[in-house]
């Protein structure tokens, strides 16, 4: 009884110091209003008030949670409250794409992105009951720990150590760079300093504290993340629907947008190209009309090329219904059918179970009791924004439709001028370019003169394109129309695209504006977007910080203590684990660098590749006692070889596919053999031994004795311990 | 049940297996029925509007993740009840 009464004093304890830390958070950012409505506070003091304060707060608690144990710098003590543990998840789980670039994706895609949102929240299902109270039953560091103890021998957890980093660097290096932007845009320092200063926030904490602090930080991270991704929004549906709960308000935003998308013409419905008779409708809310193209394949591998002088042949650019060819010849056609979609969603799923960073942070509970519970909260907290999320797409597309699709651009509302500055949304009316110097064109510009579409005769010889007065005519040559206005001619000058009013296609918003333009769309004041930039940072900090312990943990635990020197000093172990922190950390900023397209869509296949190598495994390993080490090796190499054999070929040319089935959803083919390899081989090979039988019947029992599994763990299982 | 308090440790860990087996049969099932079923049908689900909201867009966007999160809130419940009926709580050596 003793016990609970500490435990249940410790809980209060918690619960009040993270109370007062959102209700301080809460009246900082008013009096940060206040100051800024009434005394004119410039913008940059504003961010970077928020900056240094939030960044201080982490470091903080990084300070008060520093520690030389071994228990708490792996896995925090394992004492971590169940509801805390799960806004920890949360946080560890909501990397900077969640929370800036998701809504944005969503406001492009419109419903075929609800495989995100179904995807990375179905996910935990699987996770709380499949592996969860078996994870915290084992009770060990690390993941690779689980499949070198299950499968035995040396190869196992290499391999599982191998890919947990390699899976973890890539997306660490994609928070970095979520970072550098962040920073870059609200405080205006450079990107590369965004990266430092960013950085050496994750390490203040990671360093001294490990898992203890990252853990207690990532739940601070996760109420600044959730207030300031509530705020903004609820706001914006006040202003546009007179009701504050945006959830509930935005199905009137997609009534909105279904009528304006046909008075604009935008939903227009046309049969499939493959002669099927399948109707596909285009729109936001109709589904399945995204077609396939390797254009993100063209641009990453220019981009590299660009960055790095090399000379890899980018391939030929395609697209699969292939739209250079006339409509009226059959082609294949897979928009309209739902497999791409279903099987995005099960591949994120499966592989959001899949994923180091946050199976290890079920070791952290006290108990196999509390880690269920702790799935729960994990996703009831992560729930809020993916819920909220689609409610943010709908205010925007519904806002960008009504007020400035069809407009003149000499009329656009003030918020989009801001953000097109920035370069984040694009007009590609050519009315656009006047006064722009030639040999400086924008970004959408500058390929068209190189392709011959777009020709620019600097008439006056000033250097600059001069379009004032200029009327539009057009010729037909070689059959072709070719139209002139003022300098510029050429096929990409027709009378839409000089008319100075913004079409629907001239249109190109980067998806991270839809959740930073949100507070000016609604009228807020600055302060509400530096909380917006402090809630970026959190979600990006507090998933990095994760990350670097799994690699970490890997290298530290899995490689040398586990591997090379199991004589290792506890000291040695502590002391080797902070250093490759912070090797992972450096490695991870210079790849963050060049800002690679590449990094993006790497983590986007890390589903893919964590559902068809661990996911099977560690399944197979607790509810089939049968499955042995070969099958487990056999199963892991087997099934991420056919993932990576069709991402790379469907990556580079759409038009090798099954089922319409994109790169992203690669794993769909990887899991089924995976399971399939490891099976026969299984069955092949002699059952395993004894005590890694009684070790799975360990797992399936609940009562926990924390002892007894790290003797098994070791291999100096005690006779008759069991 | 009532011959639990005579079975055996591995019998009662044996009888839970299949207990807690059968439960997250039952769980997934849910689980796909509710990710899965309805994007086969979402155009015509798209049709029938609730408080405008098409109703293939709310499964994906709002019905799918609430019913998840009952599903763990409820597993953990039933497991807990489980743990108890079993004789097998946790630190209960």
């Amino acid at each position: 009884m003793a016990v609970n009464e500490a435990i249940k004093l410790r809980n209060n304890r918690l619960a009040q110091y993270y109370g007062m830390f959102t209700i301080g958070l809460i009246v900082f950012s008013l009096i940060m209003g206040g100051l800024e409505l009434v005394a004119g506070m410039p913008k940059a003091w504003i961010g970077w008030t928020f900056l240094m304060l939030t960044m201080g707060m982490y470091a903080f608690i990084g300070i008060m949670s520093r520690t030389k144990i071994l228990d708490e710098y792996y896995v925090a003590g394992r004492n971590v409250p169940a509801i805390f543990n799960g806004m920890a998840t949360g946080a560890d789980w909501m990397s900077a794409a969640s929370f800036i670039s998701m809504a944005g994706t969503l406001y492009a895609l419109g419903y075929d992105a609800l495989a995100y949102i179904m995807g990375w929240t179905g996910g935990y299902v699987l996770l709380a009951l499949l592996f969860a109270p078996y994870i915290r039953k084992f009770g060990q560091y690390t993941i690779p720990d689980f499949v070198g103890t299950r499968y035995g021998g040396r190869w196992p957890r290499l391999v599982a150590a191998i890919s947990a980093i390699i899976v973890s660097l890539t997306y660490v290096t994609a928070q970095v760079v979520g970072v550098g932007i962040i920073m870059s845009r609200f405080i205006g320092v450079p990107y590369e300093w965004g990266v430092v200063i960013g950085l050496s926030g994750v390490l203040v904490c990671s360093f001294l504290g490990g898992m203890k602090a990252v853990t207690w930080t990532q739940v601070a991270q996760y109420i600044i993340l959730i207030i300031a991704y509530m705020i903004p929004v609820t706001f914006l549906s006040l202003k546009l629907t007179g009701f504050p709960i945006p959830q509930f308000s935005y199905g009137y935003a997609l009534q909105n947008i279904t009528t304006l998308e046909k008075e604009l013409k935008i939903s227009s419905e046309a049969p499939a190209r493959d002669g099927s008779g399948r109707m596909i409708q285009q729109g936001y809310v109709p589904a399945y009309n995204e077609g396939m193209s390797n254009a993100a394949a063209v641009t990453a591998i220019n981009q590299i090329n660009g960055y790095f002088g090399l000379n890899i042949t980018p391939p030929k650019a395609q697209s699969v219904p292939d739209t250079s060819k006339p409509a009226d010849e059959i082609q294949t056609d897979w928009r309209g059918t739902p497999w791409n979609f279903l099987a995005l969603t099960f591949c994120l799923m499966v592989g959001t179970a899949g994923l180091p960073h946050i199976l290890i942070r079920f070791y952290t509970v006290p108990s196999v009791r509390e880690s269920r519970m702790s799935v729960g909260w994990a996703l009831f907290f992560i729930f809020l924004l993916y819920f909220t999320a689609p409610a943010y797409a709908a205010f925007a597309r519904w806002e960008i439709l009504q007020n400035v699709v069809g407009k003149e651009i000499s009329a656009l509302p003030e918020w989009t001028k801001n953000w097109s500055n920035l370069g984040l949304i694009t007009q590609r009316d050519y009315t656009t370019l006047e006064g722009k110097p030639i040999d400086k064109l924008p970004a959408w510009a500058a390929p068209q003169v190189k392709s011959g579409a777009l020709v620019i005769t600097d008439a006056n010889g000033n250097g600059k394109i001069d379009l004032a007065g200029a009327t539009f005519s057009e010729t037909e040559v070689d059959g072709k129309k070719v139209g002139t206005f003022g300098e510029l001619s050429g096929t990409a000058i027709t009378k839409t695209s000089v008319d100075g009013i913004l079409q629907f296609g001239e249109l190109n918003i980067d998806p991270d504006t839809i959740v930073l333009s949100t507070p000016e769309i609604a009228g807020l004041p600055y302060t509400v977007a530096a909380l917006i930039a402090a809630g970026g940072l959190a979600a990006a900090l507090s998933t990095a910080d994760g990350l670097l312990v799994v690699i970490s943990s890997a290298i530290a635990h899995d490689f040398y203590y586990r591997i090379l020197n199991p004589k290792a000093s506890m000291n040695t172990r502590i002391w080797l684990g902070k250093t490759m922190l912070v090797v992972a950390a450096v490695i991870a900023a210079l790849l963050a660098l060049p800002r690679l397209a590449l990094i993006a869509q790497m983590v986007a296949w890390a589903f893919s590749m964590a559902a068809s190598s661990f996911f099977p495994v560690v399944l197979l390993g607790i509810f089939w006692k049968r499955c042995n080490g070969p099958g487990a090796i056999a199963g892991m190499v087997g099934g991420l070889s056919v993932t990576l054999f069709y991402m790379y070929n469907n990556y580079l040319d759409p038009s090798f596919n099954v089922l319409g089935i994109t790169h992203l959803a690669a794993g769909i083919f990887g899991i089924p053999v995976n399971f399939l390899l490891c099976y026969i081989v299984s069955k092949l090979t002699a059952a395993p031994s004894q005590e890694v039988q009684d070790l799975v019947d360990h797992l399936r029992s609940p009562e926990l004795d924390d002892e007894l599994m790290t003797s098994i763990a070791s291999g100096k299982q005690a006779a008759g311990a069991h | 049940m009532s011959d639990i308090e005579n079975m055996s440790r591995q019998e009662r860990i044996n009888a839970y297996w299949k207990e807690n087996n059968r439960l997250i049969a039952i769980l997934l099932a849910i689980w796909f029925s509710v990710a899965y079923i309805p994007p086969l049908f979402v155009n015509q689900l798209n049709n029938i509007v609730i408080a405008g909201f098409p109703l293939g867009y709310y499964f994906g966007s709002q019905f799918s993740l609430v019913v998840f999160v009952i599903l763990i809130f409820y597993y953990a419940y039933a497991m807990n009840k489980l743990d108890a009926k079993y004789h097998l709580k946790d630190r209960d050596k």
